[in-house]
């Protein structure tokens, strides 16, 4: 009985315990929200000393010392020269980068078109001071000062580089070698089972890319702005292409693995996993199919909360300058954003190959970028549907 | 110095209680407690659709949103399914052996059985679960190699590949309790059974069962609740099939209160599951 009692007090005080945690919870954490306008966050005036290290948020292959291969390495001299120790995380999607940003632990991040708004929206990055980064005179122009990279005039990061999603396949199973991007939206491939698709929210746009070009009724103009009818036919198509799927990919290592195993034979897949896999010896192509592709155009940007900011400055100083970038370029498989870089890529013909200053080549190839409510191909008719209703969509197509 | 603290102790009941409970209270209240209140507070909050941050403002949108979509409907269902599946195979498997160390193998080569069992948790999760990757692989996995010339082909990846996965990674978990549990039972009891003209299959219905109930239930527990809160093994041999976990890490970088949303599913399940152990009493007995 006196046991019964007692342990009723006990829990009534873990009750009130637990409340007050609760309460404290809910308080603590102050409001940060940000409609409207770009939160003022200071941007950096001199440099200072190094602070011995420096905390990165990039993608995989961009950030090499030598460990992946020994002969691609442009860390290990940086952390000679400067004395920041590189630590790298690698993030597999633009929302793993954005959502790592927002932890306050890294001081720059390699964000595509898709992430970078967000960053600068959220209060997440810092202006850039372009003034202390000697190597951002030799950027081309068409690169700086973009829409996905600025707000108002102001820089918030380094052009890195830019490529194009790219459709995979196994030279020796996928025959005829595909040209298009309806191999993977064909519901009677004879690959059924054995096709992948990127997994984020921002594979609706390679959908609406493809029905832009195919379904021109649709009037899409720009995969990005999609009005409600147009959503709906990206996320009917991608229902469509469902059966079709083995596997999506967020885990580039996996990715890989699959190509290689044969698990995987065709769909969307960026050109480092190629290289990586004829590395081990799988016969695999890609290309850019007839449709155009989505893609990326990178920028490295410094938290707001940095607390290695000169080492962060060293870095950005240092993967912009001509031989890391060329270095990065050719390992990723993208056309590098510094023009000095053309002439110290090992293969000469790699800034032709990846058409770094072919403006034409880009035409047709479309940057990720963060859909909003105002449509950003121009239409002022219409709502466009928001990227939150897009990561909906696509968890509710994930998981049916 | 030590000893004059004893005393203290010894003298003030009440210091000497708060020195004990001190850690295990902050731990369970602050880390444990804490961290579901601040889920559950999470789930009812939403975010700037652009930038992604959270708006500490209180609304129900989440929870609507999940009840009114039937991809979460499915989600919970197919999750359901995979850990009722888990821990009913992991029973089947785990009584006969945990009966066969038990009772039926000498005391010598019991405890090497007990060793042997689990041995499979001394290597890491990931490396066990990409080696079913290989395994399962379907035209040229050990299994289509192995089991092909009597015509049983890989099931691939998806459902069956997960449950596969899961049952092996939480058979340890099923087979310890139980083993205990059986050890605790007298062996008089039964070749008493036998003795009054019982069969076997009637005595481990009558006698053995009813008494290891309490461990079946806490091994259970363990399957069942590691199962539902599992993404990994989803993520690597569950081809395009998703889990609760996976739903949650899905949106965690995204949308974090509707993470939150979700993760209140597996916490409601459970606590309605030790709610029905609870009313068969196994819980006193455990």
């Amino acid at each position: 009985m006196e046991v019964q009692m007692h342990k009723k007090r006990l829990f009534s005080q873990i009750a009130a315990a637990s409340v007050a945690v609760l309460i404290l919870a809910g308080c603590s954490s102050s409001s940060d929200s940000a409609s409207g306008g770009v939160p003022k966050v200071d941007m950096m005036k001199e440099l200072g000393a190094g602070e011995g290290q420096v905390n990165i948020v990039a993608w995989a292959g961009y950030v090499e010392n030598g460990s992946t291969d020994p002969k691609v390495d442009w860390v290990t001299g940086f952390e000679k020269e400067t004395g920041c120790k590189v630590n790298v995380k690698n993030g597999a999607t633009s929302d793993d980068m954005v959502a790592l940003m927002k932890t306050g632990e890294y001081d720059v991040v390699s964000a595509s078109g898709d992430a970078s708004l967000r960053l600068i929206y959220g209060g997440d990055v810092a202006p850039v001071n372009t003034d202390l980064i000697p190597n951002y005179a030799d950027i081309f122009d068409n690169l700086k000062m973009q829409q996905w990279n600025s707000v108002d005039g102001v820089a918030y990061g380094i052009p890195h580089g830019r490529g194009a999603n790219l459709l995979a396949y196994r030279t020796d199973i996928v025959k005829p070698a595909p040209t298009s991007w309806g191999s993977v939206f064909d519901t009677n491939s004879p690959y059924k089972g054995k096709i992948t698709a990127y997994d984020s929210p921002i594979y609706l746009a390679d959908a609406a890319l493809y029905l832009m070009k195919t379904k021109p009724e649709l009037g899409i103009k720009y995969p990005y702005a999609l009005d409600q009818t147009q959503f709906d036919a990206a996320v009917e198509l991608l229902k469509a292409q469902k059966p079709l799927i083995g596997e999506y990919w967020g885990d580039y290592l996996k990715h890989v693995a699959s190509l290689k195993s044969g698990g995987t034979v065709l769909g969307t897949t960026w050109q480092v996993n190629i290289n990586l896999a004829k590395g081990e010896g799988t016969k695999v192509e890609g290309i850019k199919p007839v449709e155009g592709s989505t893609g990326w155009s990178d920028t490295w940007m410094i938290s707001s909360k940095a607390k290695n900011p000169n080492c962060a400055y060293l870095w950005m100083n240092h993967i912009a300058s001509p031989a890391a970038n060329a270095g990065v370029a050719e390992w990723f498989g993208e056309a590098p954003s510094n023009a000095k870089s053309c002439d110290l890529t090992a293969d000469k013909n790699h800034c032709a190959t990846f058409h770094a200053a072919d403006d034409a080549y880009w035409k047709d190839v479309y940057y990720w970028n963060t859909p909003t409510e105002a449509c950003l191909d121009g239409r002022t008719d219409v709502k466009c549907v928001p990227y939150a209703e897009w990561v909906k969509a696509w968890s509710s197509l994930r998981n049916s | 110095m030590l000893d004059s603290l004893a005393t203290t102790m010894h003298k003030k009941p009440r210091l000497r209680l708060i020195a004990l409970l001190t850690a295990p209270v902050l731990w369970l209240v602050v880390a444990y407690l804490g961290a579901l209140a601040t889920l559950l507070v999470t789930a009812f909050f939403t975010i700037d659709s652009f930038t992604g941050n959270v708006i500490q403002q209180f609304n129900l949108n989440n929870f609507q949103d999940m009840f009114t979509d039937a991809a979460y409907k499915n989600v919970v269902l197919r999750t359901l399914g995979i850990a009722i599946a888990v821990t009913l195979i992991c029973s089947i498997l785990a009584i006969p052996m945990a009966f066969y160390m038990a009772k039926v193998a000498k005391p010598r080569s019991q405890k090497v059985l007990v060793a042997l069992v689990l041995t499979p948790l001394w290597a890491s999760y990931l490396v066990k679960i990409y080696a079913w990757r290989s395994m399962l692989e379907p035209g040229n996995g050990v299994i289509d190699w192995l089991l092909g010339p009597i015509g049983i082909s890989s099931p691939g990846f998806g459902g069956p590949a997960i449950i596969i996965g899961l049952s092996y990674l939480w058979l340890p978990y099923m087979i310890l309790p139980i083993y205990a549990g059986l050890e605790r039972l007298p062996n008089n009891l039964l070749d008493a059974s036998g003795d009054l003209g019982a069969h076997n299959w009637y005595t481990f219905r009558k006698v053995i069962l009813p008494l290891i109930f309490p461990s079946l239930v806490a091994g259970s527990m363990f399957t069942f609740s590691l199962s539902l809160g599992d993404y990994i093994t989803a993520q690597i041999i569950g081809g395009k099939l998703q889990m609760l976990g996976n739903v949650v890490y899905q949106n965690f970088s995204i949308n974090l209160p509707f993470a939150a949303t979700i993760a209140t599913i597996p916490v409601t399940i459970m606590a309605i599951y030790l709610w029905l152990v609870r009313r068969t009493g196994a819980l006193a007995s455990m």
